[in-house]
Formats: structure tokens, C-alpha cells, sequence
């Protein structure tokens, strides 16, 4: 069963209904016990982390995530509360994966980061397979998961920062695969093929 | 690099895509999943849907069909239509709109805005403004309840004013409609584009004009806006969205190819 957990987020819909374009049936789980009998988890997340970390403690979904084996992934906010920590609000994170989260330097440009960009694949993983250069996502974010050795692909906007991070049975993406036409469907594919 | 966005838009009434000239005379234009998955498959970067006659008949938007929108396309979709509370607007995102725009509710009430902010986060609160060219005084005015011609009237805003406050309160993106272009098809109000993009580091959507690919390239080249919205153009097949993204492309516009 690949559960998706319900944090209480505007966007849980729009990915269970991309997995069910895919021919799968997720199950939002609202509570911690259900976690057990997942194969793979999603934490989706939109808004402010200090906001959806506090409800993940108060949930208690913090010691079900550290004990779960098999592959979980975080989709933008998502994605950025598995890290060590985050500027947004100034909060410790779940620290599953290496790395901090701070506010995106964009320079000139218009913030938040909106709209379609190209993924670059810094290295193999199973999550960025097919994936090219050529491709774009779609993202909507104003903080970022600054590049380090758990970054397999990169986006530039202002300044380059992880667009997809990994470590051991955990990852993430920033942006929004549900919301990524056919790019984001293959990649929704490869984390659904991801064997640990 | 991040690709400036096309935007078909829908305006949904009865449920049914509609198109008017200068927002009159609409003519009903076909199905709203049908239209928006053509879209979404022809390589629309993002879909907005309105439902014109919500607010003038001071009622939420139809639900049912949102739903079936965020279950069938995968690219993101802004809707609007009456929304006229954090209530409202949690109803929408809940069945799975990525965004929200909100237009006569918030000339109603300009708080809504930063509520909004507060509730779901900037990046969903869009801002639509109808801004009309006054010849005579040369003036940009802000109006409202263009749903219906019987119903549209000026506000108390001249539109940069009415810009400013809303950046101010919390908007995430704006949408210009510029009303003497609409459905005409002359292309985009870039002078105004211009005006608003000076005072305004919030993605800006251009909207009302287009008429051909080079109308795209020039308000892009001529304005920085993020994104440029139409509806006659793609409704009535004279511009097809692969052809007008290839043209960008080879122009040196970024832009998705797909």
C-alpha cells in the first residue's frame, strides 16, 4: 500500500489523483498506527515548515518515520522537513537527510521561484531515471535544500539548489511531480520502482 | 531557466466554456474537461478557469467540476470565481486547484487578501485586476464585475494604486486583465504591462490582446512579465500552443518544449 500522510495540507488531492493516473490507489493516512502496513510513504507539504513541523510532532509521526524501512519521500515542504533544519521559522527537522534548508538568494529575479524549470541530473539514482536535461518541473517556493553529496539533480534559479536529494531509503523533491505533466508522472513512476 | 508561462484561460458559466469580446456577447465555446486536457496536452504551462457569473450572482463557484480538473490534467490550475472567504477558498484548494484568484471579492474587501496569505501561504493567492484605459483623462482605472456587462462598474482605484496595495496585503502573483484589449485581439497593452511591471516584483501575468505568436514574443521581450494568458486565440484554433512554443524557442524566449 503506498500511503500518502494527510499533514493537514491544501495539496494531498492533486498527488493522490496523480497516482491514481498511474494506475495506483493510495491510502491518506491520518493516523500514526497505519504506517506499519505501508510499502512506501509520501509526505506532501505546502505552507510554512514550522507550521507542518509542529503537526507532525504533534501527530507523533516522528519515531513511525525514523523507523520506517522502506522508501518514503517528501515533495516540496515535504522534502524539506526530512532534512537536518530549516531558516523558515528557524526549526530542527526530522534530519533524515543531510543537509540544511535555507531561503533561496534570487537576486533580481521575482520571488517566490513559480513556474517550469529544468531539472540537471548531477548523478544516477534510480528516482532520476530517463530524466535529461531537457526536462522541466514545475515549482512554487520561496526556501531550498543548499546542493551537498545527497543532491542527484539540481535547478538554478538565482543561485543552483537541490531540486531532488536522497539518502539511504529517503528522498525528496522540490518541486511538484503531481503538477509536472509526463516529466513528473515518470518521475512519480521511478520513486513507485525504487527498491532499497 | 525558468520558462515564461502560456496560459490558456477558461471562462466557465453554466458549465460550459464561454468567450465574449471586451467581456460581452459570450458564446458558449465547448466542454471544460475536454478543453482543458487538449490544453494540458498540447503543452499549456498552466490553466486558469473562471467562473464569470459566480460573483455577480454572489455565490461560490460550481465545485463538482474542479474535481474532475485536478483528477484529469497534471499541470497546475488557478481558479476563480466568488471567492469570497478563507472558507470559500479552503472549499476550492481542497479539491485540488493549486491556486486561488480572487478579483471583485477583494476590491470588496482587501483584507481577504492578507487572510488568505495567512491561511494557505502566498504562492496560492492570486490577484486578477480588470483595468480599463480611460482616453480621455489617460487614466488606468480598475473595474468590477465584468461577468456581466449589466453588472460592471468602476471602482474607487486607479489600477497602479490598486497594485501597490495589493502587493502590500500579501498577493502571491497578478493577473492584468487589460479590458480595451480584451477578445480583440490586437495584442497585449504593453505600455501598461510596462507601468505595472516597473512598481511590482510579483509574477505578473499579462492577459487581454493576443492575437498572434509575435503579440507572445513582444510582450515578453517588451515587459518581463512572467506569463501571457488568452483565450480567443487558443479557443478558436488560430494559435496552436506547440507552433507558438517553438516560435518562442527560436526566438530565444525560454520556454517548455514537449
Amino acid at each position: 500500500m503506498l500511503a500518502i500522510i494527510d499533514t493537514g495540507c491544501a495539496n494531498i488531492n492533486s498527488v493522490r489523483f496523480a497516482f491514481e493516473r498511474l494506475g495506483v490507489t493510495p491510502k491518506v493516512i491520518t493516523n500514526v498506527d497505519q504506517v506499519q502496513s505501508a510499502e512506501r510513504i509520501i509526505l506532501p507539504g505546502v505552507g510554512h515548515a514550522s507550521v507542518a513541523m509542529d503537526r507532525l510532532i504533534s501527530g507523533n509521526w516522528l519515531d513511525a518515520i525514523n523507523e520506517f524501512e522502506r522508501p518514503i519521500m517528501g515533495i516540496c515542504l515535504g522534502m524539506q522537513l526530512l532534512c537536518e533544519q530549516s531558516s523558515e521559522g528557524n526549526i530542527k527537522t526530522l534530519n533524515k537527510i543531510k543537509g540544511n534548508v535555507s531561503q533561496l538568494d534570487v537576486g533580481q529575479l521575482t520571488s517566490p521561484h513559480m513556474g517550469w524549470n529544468n531539472l540537471n541530473v548531477l548523478k544516477p539514482h534510480a528516482l532520476t531515471k530517463g530524466i535529461t536535461s531537457e526536462d522541466q518541473v514545475y515549482f512554487v517556493h520561496s526556501f531550498a535544500h543548499q546542493i551537498n553529496e545527497c543532491t542527484f539533480a539540481t535547478t538554478k534559479y538565482g543561485q543552483s539548489f537541490s531540486a531532488i536529494i536522497a539518502q539511504d531509503n529517503i528522498a525528496g523533491m522540490q518541486f511538484h511531480p503531481e503538477r509536472s505533466a509526463k516529466v513528473g508522472a515518470r518521475l512519480l513512476q521511478n520513486f513507485l520502482d525504487w527498491q532499497i | 531557466m525558468l520558462s515564461k508561462r502560456i496560459i490558456p484561460c477558461l471562462d466557465v458559466k453554466n458549465g460550459q466554456v464561454v468567450k465574449g469580446v471586451k467581456f460581452k456577447g459570450h458564446e458558449v465555446v465547448g466542454d471544460i474537461l475536454d478543453l482543458a486536457k487538449a490544453y494540458s496536452d498540447a503543452g499549456a504551462d498552466e490553466l486558469v478557469f473562471y467562473e464569470i457569473s459566480a460573483s455577480v450572482e454572489q455565490r461560490l463557484l460550481d465545485l463538482t467540476w474542479v474535481e474532475t480538473i485536478a483528477k484529469n490534467i497534471d499541470i497546475p490550475f488557478c481558479v476563480a470565481g466568488g471567492i469570497k472567504s478563507v472558507e470559500d477558498a479552503g472549499r476550492v484548494l481542497k479539491q485540488g486547484a493549486d491556486k486561488i484568484s480572487i478579483n471583485s471579492p477583494a476590491i470588496a474587501r482587501p483584507e481577504l487578501i492578507t487572510e488568505l496569505h495567512d491561511e494557505f501561504g502566498k504562492q496560492c493567492v492570486v490577484v486578477g485586476i480588470d483595468s480599463f484605459y480611460d482616453e480621455v483623462t489617460n487614466e488606468y482605472l480598475v473595474y468590477q464585475l465584468t461577468g456581466d456587462p449589466n453588472a460592471t462598474s468602476r471602482t474607487r482605484y486607479n489600477t497602479l494604486d490598486w497594485v501597490k496595495k495589493v502587493v502590500d496585503l500579501g498577493a502571491g502573483e497578478i493577473v492584468l486583465n487589460c479590458m480595451n484589449q480584451d477578445g480583440v485581439r490586437n495584442g497585449y497593452d504593453i505600455a501598461q504591462l510596462k507601468k505595472v511591471r516597473n512598481i511590482c516584483s510579483l509574477p505578473i501575468i499579462a492577459s487581454g490582446g493576443a492575437g498572434s505568436v509575435v503579440d507572445f514574443k513582444n510582450v515578453f521581450e517588451q515587459t518581463n512579465v512572467d506569463g501571457a494568458l488568452a483565450a480567443s486565440v487558443f479557443h478558436k484554433d488560430i494559435i496552436k500552443i506547440p507552433e507558438l512554443k517553438q516560435y518562442l524557442a527560436q526566438n530565444k524566449i525560454a520556454t517548455r518544449l514537449c
